[in-house]
């Protein structure tokens, strides 16, 4: 039988607030534990939340730019449970009343098709704690550094057909929220994860299929492995006869396999009803206007611009623009390099490969754009070799200097682009290669080509690495051809 | 609506409440009893009228994004039952 695959993602977003979302804690990751927590983030008693300002402008900002209404007045929910890492024994969300109503994303798609994804809504939101399971003498560790951080969760509606879409989804939707600059985007830290809905049904069949929810993924690997994996296990499933429970599965993307976290048959039920602690948020139109307003770039906005701007393809124009950090970094090195195309290259080539091979983000790139810049107008005039240009690079990366002609100069790499000296230096090299010579002379055209190499090499052992080599190659032309 | 003693139980559960057996059932009657009020109320006709999500007819004021806690773990450790390495200890939940 021909299956269908059916997914729907719910992706909670932390915004990028210095302050949580009700307390006057600051969000930076990686403190000592439980040194952002204060008595409402813990959930002392006679505390009360005071929501923050700018949580709603991310929020409204991520809603215009999916063309989704806003909700000018919306509602905080408590929302019931018991864990350890949730003090207060509820977590304050949005239900009836989110802020951000129904939206949509254009996704374009590997095959060049595109596609959009509607959503349902996006609510605000707190994060919860972190529970520890190593041992403390049988008893778990809570810090509480995370709980109050601002989230919105995002919903889409069931409109994914495979693995592949709901990654473009999840990339796309990733650009639009850094280039909001409202997340920082950074995945490894939990800043965007995703749940992912998943069901199967028979091609052509209308009705949607019985679905698991498989939560927390952090990485669009994990996500698109965890897809297939789950995709594969109800198909069969369900062909061995059995039937597909609702449940929450918990993938591992170090071992690569998934397991039942909880039965949905029993699951808790939330009880939730407006907090009484919080009044309902409203916002005037003006408000929103003025919002819409300081809109940044959007990507798609950016891309365009890219391809009419730089004359860029349409495929560099899409990886250099999808986030803001990477377009910024890009544009200034065009900037300085005088050369899109070549500053492009540079960006997608050397840099980024040094950049996920060291597993580090653009922010935090050793080598300034400018820096960069300087080195592609290097490469651009002339002055050193593609081969040369790497060895800077090297050098910048290294991170203690960064005056690219400075390194030049002391590295030796200026290559000699005085044709009257490389041409001397030919005729020498030329005058011990008297067979090669012949050699090329009875070749026909094709084969020429590749003979050619065999006097390159000598000729850059003769400058020292330093000759121009298009200089040399035409000189060569010019020389064995007349 | 009605409230049987399986209900009972079950809210009990969910909000983490002891509830003696022998208690449950004359709990669920004055439920019932409290229930009975609340469908009185229901019989009132409230089409078209918006839900009221506060009793203070009032919005929410917001604060601005500033840093403005400091650091007070040691004073509220100092009345947690269990602490280690800055980390509040609680009985193993694993789920």
């Amino acid at each position: 039988m021909q299956w269908e695959t059916v997914i729907g993602l719910e992706i909670h977003v932390q915004l990028a607030t210095k302050s949580k979302i009700f307390s006057g804690s600051s969000t930076a990751f990686g403190a000592e534990p439980n040194t952002q927590a204060s008595a409402v983030d813990l959930a002392l008693p006679g505390t009360l939340p005071v929501p923050n300002e700018q949580a709603f402008r991310y929020a409204i900002l991520f809603g215009l730019a999916i063309d989704a209404e806003i909700n000018k007045r919306s509602v905080f929910e408590r929302k019931n449970y018991f864990y350890p890492d949730l003090p207060k024994g509820y977590q304050t969300t949005q239900l009836d009343k989110p802020i951000v109503g129904p939206g949509h994303v254009e996704v374009d798609l590997p095959d060049g098709s595109s596609k959009t994804v509607r959503i349902h809504h996006a609510h605000l939101e707190e994060d919860a704690g972190k529970s520890l399971h190593e041992d403390f003498h049988g008893m778990s560790g809570i810090d509480l550094n995370r709980a109050g951080t601002p989230l919105i969760e995002i919903v889409t509606e069931p409109d994914m057909r495979s693995s592949e879409e709901a990654v473009a989804f999840a990339k796309k939707l990733h650009s639009i929220v850094t280039s909001l600059g409202i997340c920082d985007g950074d995945m490894s830290q939990g800043s965007m994860r995703f749940d992912v809905n998943i069901s199967v049904r028979p091609v052509g069949q209308e009705e949607y299929g019985t679905r698991t929810e498989t939560k927390n993924l952090n990485s669009f690997r994990f996500m698109e492995r965890a897809i297939k994996l789950e995709v594969e296990r109800q198909i069969d499933v369900i062909e061995d006869g059995g039937r597909i429970v609702q449940e929450t599965r918990l993938y591992d993307g170090d071992k690569d396999l998934s397991r039942s976290m909880r039965s949905k048959e029993e699951a808790n039920d939330y009880r939730y009803f407006p907090c009484p602690d919080l009044l309902p948020v409203v916002f005037e139109d003006d408000y929103i206007e003025a919002l819409k307003e300081q809109m940044p770039e959007l990507p798609d906005a950016r891309k365009a611009r890219f391809v009419a701007q730089y004359s860029l393809s349409d495929y560099d124009a899409s990886i250099l623009s999808a986030d803001a950090a990477t377009a910024q970094y890009f544009e200034t090195v065009a900037e300085h390099a005088g050369d899109a195309k070549l500053s492009a290259n540079w960006v997608m080539g050397e840099l980024s490969g040094r950049l996920n091979s060291e597993d580090i983000l653009i922010q935090n790139c050793p080598v300034s754009a400018k820096a960069l810049g300087q080195l592609v107008l290097r490469v651009k005039d002339g002055t050193i070799s593609s081969s040369g240009a790497k060895k800077v690079f090297g050098i910048l990366w290294q991170g203690e200097q960064n005056d690219v002609d400075q390194i030049i100069d002391q590295e030796g790499l200026k290559q000699v682009s005085d044709t009257g000296a490389l041409e001397a230096m030919v005729d020498e090299v030329l005058a011990g290669m008297p067979d090669q010579i012949a050699q090329y002379k009875a070749a026909d055209e094709k084969k020429r080509k590749k003979l050619m190499g065999g006097f390159m090499g000598p000729l850059m052992k003769a400058s020292k690495g330093q000759g121009n080599p298009k200089l040399f190659n035409e000189i060569l032309q010019r020389k064995l051809n007349g | 609506m009605s409230f049987s003693s399986d209900d009972i139980k079950n809210v009990a559960t969910l909000a983490r409440l002891h509830v003696d057996e022998e208690k449950v059932e004359k709990l669920g009657q004055d439920i019932n009893n409290i229930l009975a009020l609340v469908d009185q109320l229901k019989a009132v006709d409230t089409t078209g009228i918006e839900p009221m999500a506060h009793p203070m007819d009032a919005v929410q004021i917001l604060r601005a994004d500033e840093v403005t806690e400091t650091d007070q773990r040691e004073k509220f450790q100092a009345c947690a039952p269990a602490t280690e390495e800055g980390l509040y200890l609680v009985p193993k939940v694993i789920e």
